[in-house]
């Protein structure tokens, strides 16, 4: 009797213990694991850029089911924007065969990029990493669109050309640069280097430490002294609500003071106050919530309490960024599903889906954005695509646009960006030659 | 300190500081030949010699504006370092601790005066302004008092006489717990440092001075002041009360201390209530010239070289080291900076440091230790 039930047991346990993990009746899902930084003291910037991704794709779950009917299995690592924490999370990306990896910080980018090959997980790094990573015969495995640092170094220098009326006027001119002393803050200086020589101002650079980022005085100092007449501005996490605080409280112009895209968030300029009106920073998206795509995340996630970001900092400048990089990622997908006929793609599925990315306005509409960004196409060769940017400007409250489109000087950084990706390889002994195929976009 | 310690004063100029007034003479004898040298033409502007002996001089001399505005910024940030410094010479005066919480404490108090506000305003529904900003501070004071009684309970009691680097681990504990305390209760997001609110002055004022002018911020001033006062207070609350002489004792040994009736617990309280208080301005300041976030933690790790230079264990070693460090890092960021890169106060800081302590290893202030064997 007793080695009967143990026997009816085990048998009952086995069956159960089958239908576990039995593929049938187990739902499908891509998984994708995302590199986020909620704390640290990073997390001003990191936190609506992760809430706006994360609430994309739970939109996408909940409205359509996923992409092509398969669910979205979204998980975030968090990194404290710690590059040694960020490759841990590769090893669980991996792990978890994440289709794709999103450094979201730039040292983070270069520790990654040897790995990405070899595991076969793309690497995207939307408009930061590594520059150079937008030459694809090099980099088969790194997407950086929709423009690289070089290409906003160059729409800065056009941007302050406008404003002072051509390009010759910018001869005698002390343009200075304001970064944090990290490799993503470094990224711009070959270029603006150049564009100095070409132009005949003077660029002056002013490194901020990480441990300083709250403590910038002599460094505006420092800009009083050299007669700066322009400060771009290279920050990220806290640096970026100092620099403008510090602006306003040293009296620089703000209208001359321009964040790249990421010292752009409204948690940069709200904190200064009225000392903040008039501070700009480029940017290649539109901020607010006047979008189908937004209202489908406010109905579909934050209606039903699903989001981690308050109500009001929906469509955000930095929140939007998030919800364009989903959009980025989204269609890669598709596309990857597309090129394959499979529904569960994997990373080396989703590498080929963006490199046949091409969004265009009609598409834009489709994703229910229409205008909410320029179209966005990247080949085999050119990961990134070097797309236009513009100038947002804020009035105290919120981003209001403040230029046209201004397109990077292609013909000036595509070189630059093929010899830098020439001694990368050079450089790193054994880099492989590109063996992946090229599918033609269809 | 064991009990086998005894703490003297030293002499007011020792050997140690007639060497360094020694070196300072070599000093300025070097600079000046410099200057001679390169009048005589025999140091050209392009030598790294003029580069970084005479060039950084003749700057404050020709525009002594920017001089005088360096050396004010510098005046503030030290205010600012000997406030955080403040914070750890009174717990390593008390248990003999570096208290490695000094610096989330100065986020977790800045953080709770700044969430208590939003909850009266937004979620109470109180007028927001000056009362509302009084009662957060209140709250925000009523949490670093919880805080310190719940350390002394909970952490500093349970270790009375355990070595010290089991008491340093205790913090680091602390510390971390109060990182994910903090981020859980009020989240990573920044938020803005209610100054206005509090009445502290905004705006700036522009005096003229020697051709050119001088920028003083009405914050900044407001912070001196403040801090000083706070700092004035402190010394004679330590120095002349019973309480001040109480933790002197606890300082020297808690075996003597509790010999003499004296309650380690009740010191310990006001020690880490006091350092809780000395947090919440620190965010305070330093919140309103940036923005309150988990980022403000790294400030205090400012309060390193000043606590070499002014000593563990002096509360005007604090004060001193703090504007020593203040203005020396920002005269030597806005005159050598520039022929390193920028970016060098960082460092700076510590290499200031590491030259006092070349002369005076236990710092400006601190108590020379005499071991008897």
């Amino acid at each position: 009797m007793k080695t009967t039930r143990l026997a009816l047991g085990l048998g009952l346990g086995l069956v159960a213990g089958f239908a576990a993990v039995s593929p049938v009746g187990a739902q499908e899902s891509i998984n994708f694991v995302h590199n986020t930084y909620r704390t640290g003291a990073f997390s001003g910037s990191g936190i609506p850029v992760a809430d706006g991704v994360r609430d994309y794709f739970t939109m996408l779950n909940n409205r359509d089911g996923g992409i092509g009917g398969v669910r979205i299995n979204f998980e975030e690592c968090e990194t404290q924007y710690d590059t040694r924490r960020s490759v841990e999370c590769w090893e669980q990306a991996k792990s978890k065969n994440s289709v794709v990896y999103v450094p979201w910080s730039t040292g983070a980018a270069l520790a990654t990029i040897p790995r990405a090959h070899i595991d076969k997980m793309p690497i995207f790094s939307m408009a930061y990493g590594l520059s150079a990573a937008a030459v694809g015969g090099t980099f088969p495995w790194v997407f950086n669109p929709p423009l690289t640092y070089w290409d906003g170094a160059s729409v800065w220098i056009q941007y302050i050309a406008q404003r002072e009326g051509g390009l010759d006027k910018l001869r005698g001119k002390t343009i200075g640069l304001i970064l944090l002393d990290a490799p993503f803050g470094r990224e711009p200086i070959p270029v603006l280097e150049a564009l100095a020589r070409e132009h005949g101002f003077t660029l002056k650079t002013y490194p901020i430490p990480p441990a300083e980022m709250q403590n910038q005085s002599s460094t505006w100092l420092a800009i009083r002294r050299d007669r700066t007449d322009w400060v771009l501005v290279q920050g990220w996490g806290a640096m970026n609500p100092t620099a403008v605080r510090e602006a306003g409280r040293t009296g620089f112009p703000r209208d001359k003071v321009i964040g790249i895209w990421w010292a752009g968030g409204d948690d940069d300029a709200r904190p200064a106050g009225p000392d903040a009106r008039g501070y700009l920073a480029l940017s290649w998206h539109q901020v607010g919530t006047n979008f189908p795509v937004i209202q489908d995340i406010l109905r579909h996630v934050v209606d039903r309490g699903q989001s981690n970001s308050a109500r009001e900092k929906i469509g955000e400048n930095l929140y939007n960024r998030g919800v364009y990089q989903g959009m980025l990622i989204a269609e890669a997908i598709r596309n990857a599903q597309r090129l394959t006929g499979k529904r569960v793609v994997t990373g080396e599925d989703v590498r080929r889906g963006f490199e046949v990315l091409n969004i265009s306005a009609a598409r834009w509409t489709e994703l229910g954005a229409p205008d909410f960004a320029a179209p966005v196409a990247l080949t085999c060769a050119d990961h990134n695509g070097h797309h236009a940017a513009f100038v947002i400007q804020w009035d105290g409250t919120k981003w209001n646009r403040a230029s046209d489109w201004i397109r990077p000087d292609r013909a000036r950084i595509r070189p630059m960006l093929e010899e830098a990706a020439r001694a990368y390889a050079t450089s790193n002994a054994g880099w492989p030659a590109r063996s992946e195929t090229c599918d033609q976009p269809s | 300190m064991t009990d086998a310690t005894l703490t003297t004063r030293k002499p007011v100029l020792g050997e140690s500081q007639r060497n360094g007034l020694i070196a300072g003479g070599v000093l300025a004898l070097f600079i000046a030949a410099l200057v001679v040298a390169t009048q005589t033409g025999t140091i050209t502007r392009n030598d790294w010699t003029y580069k970084i002996f005479v060039d950084p001089f003749v700057s404050m001399v020709d525009m002594p504006d920017l001089l005088v505005q360096t050396v004010w910024e510098g005046f503030v940030a030290g205010v600012l370092y000997s406030l955080i410094a403040l914070g750890f010479v009174l717990i390593f005066k008390a248990s003999g601790v570096f208290n490695f919480a000094q610096g989330i404490m100065v986020v977790f108090a800045a953080l709770s005066l700044v969430g208590i506000y939003e909850f009266l305003t937004l979620t109470l529904g109180m007028p927001a302004g000056f009362v509302a900003a009084l009662v957060a501070m209140a709250g925000a004071l009523g949490i670093m008092f919880v805080l310190a009684v719940a350390v002394e309970r909970i952490v500093l009691r349970p270790l009375v006489n355990q070595p010290d680097i089991i008491m340093l681990m205790a913090t680091v504990g602390l510390t971390y717990f109060l990182i994910g305390f903090g981020e859980y209760i009020f989240g990573g997001s920044p938020k803005v440092m209610i100054t206005s609110q509090l009445g502290l002055p905004t705006g700036s004022t522009m005096l003229d001075f020697a051709g050119g002018r001088i920028n003083i911020q009405h914050l900044d001033l407001a912070a001196a002041i403040i801090a000083a006062v706070m700092i004035a207070v402190l010394g004679f609350f330590f120095q002349y009360t019973r309480i001040g002489r109480a933790l002197r004792a606890v300082a020297d040994s808690h075996k003597a201390a509790l010999s003499v009736g004296i309650s380690l617990n009740q010191i310990w309280v006001i020690v880490w209530f006091t350092a809780g208080i000395v947090a919440l301005l620190t965010g305070i300041m330093w919140g309103a010239r940036s923005d309150v976030s988990f980022a403000l933690e790294i400030i205090a790790l400012k309060a390193l070289p000043v606590l070499i230079v002014g000593g563990f264990t002096s509360i005007p070693g604090a004060i001193v080291g703090g504007l020593i460090i203040g203005v020396g890092e920002k005269i030597g960021e806005f005159y050598w900076g520039p022929l390193l890169g920028g970016g060098i106060e960082s460092w700076l800081a510590y290499i200031i440091a590491l030259m006092f302590l070349m002369f005076r290893p236990q710092g400006l202030f601190g108590d020379k230790i005499i071991e008897r064997i």
